[in-house]
């Protein structure tokens, strides 16, 4: 809730400098920028230099080998006719517009059951925020491998109930949903933030409504969701940004090429082959700025949406 | 939002706020004076655990399985879906241990370097750049610090070509350098905003005082902030240790020789070169894996939910 309305928040401060600030201003500069020092050789060297060099190779042909060699619009024209990269598209969106609501959803769902002064709250929050911890590391997702494999743990249950599963990776049709679940399995970090989130609504809200005869539903829907829409709010943003980004479980469960039939072809999985894999660093930088333009679209329609829906108390 | 902020209990006041809603549930009991009422509550609540184990059952259920996997037979791993050991086998283990080029101890070794250089560098260089954010006036500070927030919404992969580009010109491939320099200029800008937040709470009297007593910007930032942000240093060594720990993509790229391989690229590596047959061994070396990041999570638990709570880092 915080990065997100500082940003938002320092357009609105901009040029109140009084004369007292113009003092303080000469006096810490100089030590200012020696703190400041390695921050700023990070973001010329690690950042912004290298954003620039890729906007810059994103109009060329580039192997590494041979200098790059400008082609214009060339890299964004073959995208317009590259099927594969279209699939891996509606493969992130689909894993983006399932996924994050999902998990948000159950995130919410469990963070309300948690509120209200449960017994034994740290026990069950460390249960469920455990998996948020490990989702990402390269184990859990040779672990989902197997689960979710042939004779994996899942069908080795449905095999209990006579039920033969069927390779749920190996099958274009559910291997991107087995790999969406796995993302709803890490609701424990948006689950703690919704949690810090219901803990700042004041209590004589609920003791209000309930004087006046309020239903649970209506306390939700009139209280709850209200005043945690910013904190709704927050993690869409963050967890938007997030998603489209997930590489590593992808990488691991199709084996690293996005399999079966680029049905787990994701957006930077696809990047990746085309610039680590077929060294065509120059397709890969216009992708990579695609990837920007897109989470930027998101990004911007989140807050332009957020006037209407996210309600500010204060 | 950000007085919000700082308002947030800490994990200490939340344990002790636990029993006041209890006592507010105490009070309302009180109030209707009925036996049937707490009943009717405490089978409510009764319920209400009744469903959380068992949410939090199915969750844990596939980290559990694997554990116990670890430490079956291969062939029964493929029949088990249970929990129930017969015999602890070991050799998956010793197997596993073994099966790379170098003894698993070898990869936790380079993971342990890069894990340590990384923190190192995140403390020194994010608590510069957070002080001069917090408490020093100078030339740019809101375009600087509005840029900041920015990176942290950058899609690492925007960089990630020139970074490449850049780093095997210096002739980096193939050593940590790529993994551990971009952590020394203070690229992970999460940190630095949780440490200017951080700061900010710290009353400013104590520098100021510090000021008087003839203390240049050095010294207070050594003596007088450091030495109070010790919570903030905390909750960013312990996410740099996890996210560095499980950090696949940067060392999938950079790291090509065995030698040189993090705990997650040999894992992959081992899955690429293991026939379906070898869970057993593969389990135990993902755990083997998991095991740092578990007890980081053991015991800085309390640091990792403020850390969420308050900024979103995951």
């Amino acid at each position: 809730m915080s990065a997100i309305s500082e940003l938002s928040s320092i357009s609105r401060r901009k040029g109140k400098a009084t004369p007292e600030e113009k003092k303080a201003n000469r006096r810490d500069n100089k030590a200012a920028y020696i703190f400041l020092l390695p921050w700023l050789v990070g973001l010329v060297a690690i950042t912004i230099g290298p954003m620039l060099m890729s906007l810059y190779l994103s109009f060329t042909d580039y192997n590494l080998l041979q200098p790059p060699e400008w082609t214009g619009l060339d890299n964004f024209t073959r995208m317009l006719s590259d099927a594969r990269l279209h699939n891996s598209l509606r493969v992130t969106f689909t894993y983006v517009f399932i996924g994050v609501p999902l998990q948000l959803a159950v995130a919410l769902l469990i963070a309300l059951v948690l509120d209200k002064g449960l017994r034994g709250l740290p026990f069950y929050r460390s249960v469920f925020y455990l998996p948020s911890l490990l989702g990402g590391s390269v184990a859990v997702a040779i672990l989902w491998k197997q689960i979710f494999g042939t004779t994996g743990l899942v069908n080795q249950v449905l095999a209990m109930f006579g039920i033969q599963g069927p390779g749920w990776i190996s099958d274009p049709s559910t291997a991107l949903g087995s790999i969406i679940l796995l993302h709803v399995w890490t609701f424990g970090a948006p689950m703690i933030i919704f949690l810090a989130g219901l803990r700042q609504i004041p209590n004589m809200y609920y003791e209000a409504a309930r004087v006046d005869g309020a239903t649970t539903l209506q306390q939700f829907g009139r209280i709850t969701l209200p005043m945690l829409s910013p904190i709704i709010f927050f993690n869409l943003v963050l967890q938007i940004i997030g998603s489209f980004q997930s590489f590593t479980q992808a990488f691991i469960v199709s084996g690293g090429n996005g399999g079966p039939s680029d049905s787990t072809m994701f957006f930077t999985l696809y990047l990746y082959q085309k610039g680590f894999g077929q060294f065509d660093m120059g397709y890969a930088s216009a992708m990579a700025w695609v990837l920007l333009l897109i989470i930027g679209v998101f990004t911007a329609i989140n807050f332009i949406a957020s006037k209407y829906w996210v309600f500010y108390d204060d | 939002m950000t007085t919000k902020l700082e308002t947030l209990p800490t994990p200490d006041e939340k344990s002790a706020g636990a029993g006041k809603p209890t006592n507010r549930k105490r009070r309302v009991r009180e109030s209707r004076g009925t036996l049937a009422f707490s009943r009717a509550q405490r089978g409510k609540s009764l319920m209400k655990h009744g469903i959380l184990i068992l949410a939090g059952g199915l969750m844990i259920y596939p980290l559990l399985w694997m554990v116990v996997s670890s430490l079956r037979p291969n062939e029964l791993i493929f029949r088990e879906p249970g929990l129930w050991l017969n015999s602890l086998e070991m050799s998956n283990y010793t197997s596993g241990w073994s099966a790379l080029t170098h003894p698993f101890g070898h990869y936790m070794l380079n993971s342990a370097i890069v894990v340590i250089g990384s923190i190192l560098g995140n403390l020194v260089s994010c608590s510069m750049a957070a002080y001069a954010f917090a408490r020093l006036q100078f030339t740019g500070k809101k375009l600087f610090f509005g840029i900041m927030l920015l990176t942290i919404m950058l899609p690492f992969h925007v960089v990630i070509v020139p970074q490449y580009i850049l780093f095997s010109q210096i002739g980096w491939v193939n050593t940590f350098w790529p993994l551990l320099v971009p952590k020394l200029l203070a690229t992970d800008a999460f940190f630095v905003f949780l440490m200017v937040q951080f700061i900010r709470g710290i009353p400013r009297e104590l520098d100021e005082a510090a000021r008087i007593d003839g203390a240049g910007h050095p010294r207070i930032f050594l003596q007088v902030i450091l030495p109070l942000m010790v919570p903030a240093l905390a909750t960013t060594t312990i996410f740099t240790f996890i996210w560095t720990w499980n950090d696949f993509f940067g060392a999938l790229i950079y790291l090509t020789d065995p030698d040189m391989f993090t705990v997650p690229v040999a894992l992959r590596a081992f899955v690429d070169s293991q026939s379906a047959t070898s869970w057993g061994s593969l389990f135990a070396m993902s755990i083997v894996s998991l095991l740092p990041v578990f007890l980081v999570f053991l015991f800085g638990q309390r640091f990792l939910i403020k850390g969420i709570a308050t900024t979103g880092i995951k």
